[in-house]
């Protein structure tokens, strides 16, 4: 293969997709072929960068040159410019400080350099997913012929317990411990499960570090089959990251071909395989007994624990759970050492998390940034803040099980204890931003309502008291609200957080719950001023016509209940009692002579 | 099990308990009855509904007793107030979801649910809100189902799969708009439903009923232009008293028949006489049959939910099915036959009506193989509960009422009649008499222990005319395929098997009363004591052998001539035949493909 | 219904039989690749049919209440057939602060039909989705394979006249 002078790492995530990525590969190609560098010049395709908002996203290499916004049109001059006269082109560069920009320079010997730091995302945006080598090139299958080379399978598990890895999926239990008590069982068939079910509305980790660098995750699960003496392992993934299924096939394929998978793995005696289990889109199968009758062919609904899937999982057998980030960081963690990788982070909690930013922000996207990195950082510093000069009203971390944080938290440093300490979780790593623009009531009731349509019914205080505290924010949403309400729903929530059977519901309440915690003046004001301060909740806006307008009719012909009267180009009125409040009229006037309280 | 013993403290006392239990288990052994809902000691754990949810130290979040297990030095706490108010929060939340029709339920007063809301002391509701509305599926002739009073303890379906493993009931959509139903939400009368009932006997309120009717009866008792004529199973005499608030165990034969007469019937006949009619018949066709006309291993046909389940799931099995009539639809083809000849009357002028401790004689009596002449043979079934309820409803005083007899011609019966209601019974009674029909002498030792109690497959041998022969037992559906696919591998191991589709038996039947307050549904010790109750009233019997009760006799010298004669075989024989089922499809069943469509 | 047992010369069905008698070599039991069965009946289908399902039941020797409740569990799966272009409105969290709900009652609107349901001339079905993962260009939706960002009220009506235009 002739060595390649650059290597162009084209962004096919679904926003880049959406900028035509494929098509500027063609242009590429295109261009490179008449400029006589088609065989200098090797051009891939990577999973989502992180860096959406910029896309369509081209990074050149070497030199980690990083263009944002490019079409078909720009490649003649990069060819030209770049390739060809080795100036970048400066007008699509994207700016010096950017994280990624930070990332890519310090990349080679990882090191406390800027904000993020890439572990578990390391190979993502850099490599072919698709190639093999490209892997073996950065590292690829080096720890595990460590691991069957020199480490007995207790010395793994101690290793990673010593490394203090804790799982990413949410919970933070050390995964080291978890993998001991699995090896512990004296059942001879163990299965090992990676869940990829991630069906956090606005988390998108797991998809992009299958799509980005597969082999990563799946090397971390031989090590850990090793660890505990599993011959079979699962990949439980959504249906729908049809992509990450694809490249993980291959991935799969390739790592059996080149004697990574499968029988006698290196020639060390150790066989291990996976199979890819689709799920079918059920939230609570991210709960791990849940996603255990998945794969048995249930319905997934949990079960009560004790006893734990280390002793009693898949097909009753011991079985171990980690989700994707979780299984991407024991290659490094082998290869650098439990000393190097618990060095990163704070006391109790080890290593790097990946974030999906995403809301009110405005670079959203991935972010890997270690243990201990404040919400402000990660917001301002690395996020960029809050785009149009909105303000800044809370973030949300965790997702559905998660809490809204306000400004007063922004400080807190991002790790298991602290995050719990002040009302939210880590989560497996949802963080969305929210601004003056969002109401907070209305916040609790969309996540109310995503866990109360997931929730799999099998419990009481899940199926039916998340149903009713989703009425009661529905009618405060609504200006039906009551004295009484908010503890109607504290009572409810701490019940149903103690009382529920998994995971999914005892954390069901966290937004609301902590939502009332923190601004509870908003809760207030919907019940007894009947007043949305965000202007979101519909039943409790009022609409009124301002000094600006300019008496066009426009609103007055658009409005369903004839509320609005007034003659030609005279400043029109909204009859209160008729106005239902449907906002046809505010997003009709082009004069913004529609005030919205 | 672990025999160990360990210390666990619940609400501060310290109690010695076996370890290896679970914290439900071991309280309930020192005197604690933590409230429960989902729970039931024969069915797998599901720990769904989070009654009997309890305090551990140490614990983040309470824990569900049910489920748990005991360890040394745990610290478990009951009745903290923050656990009794999230208990009752619990427990409303189930009541804002379920019907306020308390008053005008067939169970009002009968359910468990009411007696733990009352326990509970929810007194007002917080959290009222939308609730479900589905349609009720009365389109079965047996079982009922009305998925709005259904609060999804999964009772009914943990007993469809684990001890009938009939699997027709199963959870469909999920969270709030979860329910129970058959596949494809398809009407029970299509189902697979064998209409065993046990579903009813689990649920804790009425999301289960049998199809009632008993006002169809109470209408026809007043119709004075025909002769009404009933018979009574024996299951219903050793449970009915239960219903009245009377210890499991006493039987009330007496005050049966005379409480069925002042209903307003003009004859009280007894399932038993007709059951010993089946004996009689059973006994020469299983001996015809070990004589090589037939195939053996022979299996009984009397309960009705096990021939449902054989014509869909086991139809290889035909073949070996006695094709004598059930006691019920023996009976009804004698009162329409033979009684109507013998009093001069015209068998259309003649309501039959069963009471019977089945919800699936229901849906007997309704398959038209069964009629007699070109009429119905049983007119209407009315179950045990159902019969309890018509008896308080009339007036009339159950307890105090003195006892009466069965009538003639049909009343009389011996032992061996009475203890087909219970598991192992039809068995016994057949060797009683097949022993003697086989070698001319009378079997002495005819209380056969291998064949009583109630462990799911039962197996004994007795040696007849120097040949052994050997028999099994089995009770509930699913110890019955269990049974069938020992039978399958090993042909020869048995001559006879007898199957009763309801778990102990008719005494278990899905038509029995409800358990009350301080008991379980289908309690094993309640069974016990029903089917003790019929083995006393069979020890005090000088008859004990059906061949030997006189009233047979009669009939067959007046009738039907001799067993198994052409008379005997129009009115007391029947056939069955495949029937395609949606539900458990098993191997056997896959390989022959249908000749005709499915009987609908 | 339950007479459908009698093969028919279906070629989809022979694809699912074929599928399952491969299943039943490698599965560690007959049950546990119910759901990679049902994903290939839709596959085939489209939706998951009756007969479909009572093929798998009797293959399978799985009761059909069981599979009734996994297909009526999951999302995924889906009891009636879709239309030509199935509409999936991401309701993530970061598309549902951009604006999801505008743009999936706009699509109410033009369409007329509910969620999960599919217009009378099925043409379009319309679902929710869960995260598509494109929170960079929220709000999205999904039509059949194809992803729309950044959307307003106005590109969707435009979006969806350029589908029945196509037809």
């Amino acid at each position: 293969m002739p060595v390649s002078k650059y290597v162009i790492t084209l962004c096919d995530g679904p926003s880049c997709m959406q900028k035509r990525s494929k098509q500027v590969k063609d242009v590429i190609k295109v261009e490179l072929e008449k400029a006589g560098l088609a065989d200098k010049v090797r051009v891939i395709t990577s999973g989502c960068l992180g860096m959406c908002a910029k896309g369509l996203i081209m990074i050149v290499n070497p030199g980690y040159v990083i263009y944002g916004n490019v079409t078909e049109k720009d490649i003649p001059e990069i060819v030209e410019k770049h390739l060809l006269k080795k100036k970048p082109v400066a007008r699509l560069l994207i700016e010096e400080d950017h994280l990624y920009n930070r990332f890519y320079r310090v990349f080679g010997d990882v090191n406390f350099f800027g904000k993020q730091m890439r572990i578990a995302l390391r190979n993502c945006g850099i490599m072919d997913p698709e190639n093999v080598d490209e892997y073996l090139a950065l590292r690829g299958y080096e720890a595990l012929a460590k691991v069957l080379t020199s480490m007995k399978p207790a010395e793994v598990a101690a290793e990673v317990k010593k490394a203090g890895l804790r799982g990413r999926g949410g919970a933070g239990f050390p995964t080291g411990l978890k993998w001991e008590f699995t090896a512990r069982e004296k059942d001879p068939v163990k299965y090992l499960i990676c869940n990829a079910d991630e069906g956090d509305p606005g988390a998108f980790m797991d998809r992009s570090m299958i799509e980005g660098d597969p082999h990563t995750v799946i090397e971390g699960m031989i090590i850990g089959a090793y660890a505990i003496g599993a011959k079979e392992g699962f990949v439980y993934i959504r249906a729908e990251y049809p992509l990450a299924v694809k490249r993980l096939e291959k991935a799969l394929a390739d790592a059996k071909r080149e004697g990574f998978l499968g029988d006698n793995i290196l020639g060390s005696g150790f066989s291990f395989d996976i199979e890819i289990r689709l799920g079918a889109g059920a939230f609570v199968c991210g709960e791990e007994t849940a996603l255990i009758h998945s794969i048995e062919g249930s319905r997934g609904m949990p079960r009560p624990r004790p006893p734990f899937p280390a002793q009693s999982g898949l097909f009753g057998k011991p079985t171990v759970i980690n989700n994707v980030e979780t299984w991407a960081n024991i290659p490094v963690i082998i290869l650098d050492g439990a000393d190097w990788f618990s060095s990163i982070g704070t006391e109790k909690s080890k290593g790097t998390k990946v974030f999906a930013l995403a809301g009110k922000i405005k670079n959203t996207g991935l972010v890997e940034v270690p243990m201990g990195t404040t919400l402000r950082q990660i917001i301002y510093d690395i996020g960029g803040g809050i785009p149009n000069d909105k303000k800044f009203k809370a973030v949300q971390t965790g997702g559905p099980s998660g809490g809204c944080l306000p400004e007063k938290y922004l400080d807190t440093q991002i790790d298991y204890d602290s995050l719990a300490a002040a009302g939210s979780i880590m989560g497996s790593g949802g963080m969305i931003v929210i601004d003056e623009d969002s109401c907070m009531v209305n916040m609790a009731k969309f996540f109310l309502q995503f866990t109360q349509d997931e929730s799999c019914g099998k419990c009481t205080p899940c199926r039916e008291g998340t149903k009713r505290m989703l009425e009661i924010l529905t009618r405060i949403t609504e200006g039906k609200g009551v004295d009484g309400d908010i503890e109607k729903l504290e009572r409810l929530g701490n019940m149903i957080k103690k009382s529920s059977l998994c995971g999914l519901g005892q954390s069901a309440p966290n937004p609301v719950l902590s939502t009332i915690k923190n601004f509870r003046v908003e809760y207030e004001e919907h019940i007894a001023a009947k007043k949305c301060r965000a202007g979101v909740c519909e039943g409790l806006v009022t609409y009124e016509i301002n000094a600006k307008c300019v008496g066009c009719g426009a609103c007055k012909r658009v409005c369903p209940t004839a509320a609005i009267a007034g003659s030609p180009k005279t400043v029109h009125v909204i009859d209160q009692a008729k106005c239902i409040k449907c906002g046809m009229c505010f997003k009709t006037c082009k004069f913004s002579a529609i005030t919205k309280k | 099990m672990d025999k160990k013993m360990i210390t666990i403290y619940i609400d501060d006392k310290p109690y010695q308990v076996a370890a290896g239990q679970t914290v439900m288990q071991a309280a309930d052994k020192v005197g604690f009855r933590i409230p429960r809902l989902c729970y039931h000691p024969k069915l797998s754990i599901e720990g769904a509904c989070r009654v009997c949810i309890v305090e551990l130290e140490g614990a983040r979040n309470f824990i569900a007793s049910c489920a748990y297990p005991v360890a040394d030095g745990m610290k478990i706490r009951t009745n903290t107030p923050e656990l009794r108010s999230a208990r009752r929060d619990i427990v409303e939340l189930i009541l804002d979801n379920h019907p306020m029709d308390c008053h005008t339920c067939e169970r009002d007063s009968n359910c468990e649910l009411q007696r733990l809301a009352y326990s509970m002391g929810i007194r007002k509701r917080h959290f009222e809100g939308e609730m479900k509305h589905y349609e009720k599926d009365v389109s079965g002739v047996a079982v009922i189902r009305d998925p709005n009073k259904c609060i999804l303890c999964g009772r009914c379906v943990r007993m469809c799969s684990e001890i009938q493993k009939t699997s027709v009931l199963g959870y469909a959509h999920r969270g709030f708009k979860t329910v129970v139903m058959p596949a494809y939400n398809m009407p029970f009368r299509d189902s697979s439903c064998t209409a065993c009932g046990q579903c009813i006997n689990v649920c804790p309120t009425a999301a289960f009923l049998e199809k009632d009717y008993t006002q169809e009866l109470f209408k026809k008792l007043n119709d004075k232009s025909i002769l009404k004529v009933a018979q009574c199973a024996p299951s219903v005499r050793a449970a009915i008293g239960e219903a009245f608030n009377i210890e499991p165990g006493r039987t009330m034969e007496k005050q049966l028949a005379a409480a069925i007469r002042r209903l307003g019937f003009d004859y009280v006949f007894d399932t038993q006489f007709s059951a010993d009619l089946t004996i009689m018949e059973e006994a020469n066709e299983f001996l015809e049959r070990l004589q090589g006309k037939g195939k053996l291993p022979m299996i009984t046909s009397c309960s009705s939910a096990w021939m449902k389940c054989l014509e869909q799931y086991h139809p290889d099995l035909i073949d070996h099915i006695s094709t004598c009539k059930s006691p019920m639809s023996m009976q009804s083809a004698m009162v329409k036959t033979y009684f109507a000849d013998k009093i001069k009357r015209d068998p259309k002028e003649i309501l039959s009506v069963a009471f019977m401790c089945c919800t699936a004689k229901k849906y007997e009596a309704a398959r038209p193989e069964l009629e007699v002449n070109g009429m119905r043979a049983t007119d209407l079934v009315i179950t045990t509960r159902e019969l309890a309820w018509m008896i308080k409803s009339a007036g009339i005083d159950f307890l105090a009422i003195k006892g009466e007899e069965f009538d003639h011609p049909l009343g009389l019966s011996s032992g061996a009649g009475t203890i087909f209601g219970t598991t192992g019974g039809v068995m016994e009674a057949a060797i009683r008499t097949a022993y003697e029909l086989a070698t001319g002498e009378t079997l002495l030792d005819i209380e056969i222990g291998a064949v009583r109690g109630l462990q799911g497959i039962k197996e004994g041998k007795v040696v007849m005319d120097g040949k052994e022969i050997r028999v099994a037992v089995a009770h509930g559906l699913g110890n019955a395929a269990e049974l069938l696919d020992i039978a399958r591998k090993d042909p020869n191991r048995y001559h006879f098997i007898e199957i009763m589709g309801c778990p102990g038996g008719c005494v278990g039947g899905g038509g029995q009363p409800y358990a009350n307050s301080n008991s379980i549904p289908l309690d094993e010790e309640c069974l016990m004591k029903r089917a003790e109750a019929l083995y006393t009233l069979d020890r005090n019997k000088t008859i004990r052998r059906s061949h030997e009760n006189p009233d047979i006799q009669r009939l067959y010298k007046e009738f039907l001539g001799r067993p198994g004669s052409p008379a005997s075989h129009k009115l007391l024989h029947t056939h069955y035949k495949q029937h395609f089922p949606v539900g458990i499809i098993p191997e056997s069943l896959k390989q022959q493909k249908p000749a005709e469509p499915a009987n609908k | 219904m339950a007479d459908t047992v009698v093969k028919t010369a279906d070629p989809k069905m022979a694809e699912l039989r074929k599928f399952m008698a491969e299943q039943k070599k490698t599965q560690y039991n007959d049950e546990a690749s119910l759901i990679a069965i049902l994903h290939k009946a839709q596959e085939l289908y489209g939706y998951l049919s009756v007969e479909a399902m009572d093929e798998v039941a009797v293959t399978m020797k799985i009761p059909t209440a069981h599979i009734w409740g996994v297909a009526t569990f999951y999302h995924y799966f889906c009891l009636t057939p879709k239309g030509k272009y199935v509409i999936s409105v991401c309701l993530g969290t970061a598309c549902y602060v951009k604006g999801a709900d505008e743009i999936m009652s706009k699509i109410k609107d033009e369409l007329k039909i509910k969620v999960g349901e599919t217009t009378p001339d099925k043409l379009f079905t319309l679902q929710e989705a869960r995260c598509l993962g494109a929170c960079g260009i929220a709000p999205v939706m999904m039509i059949n394979d194809k992803i729309y960002g950044t959307l307003t009220p106005k590109k969707v009506t435009e979006i969806l006249n350029n589908y029945r235009k196509q037809g």
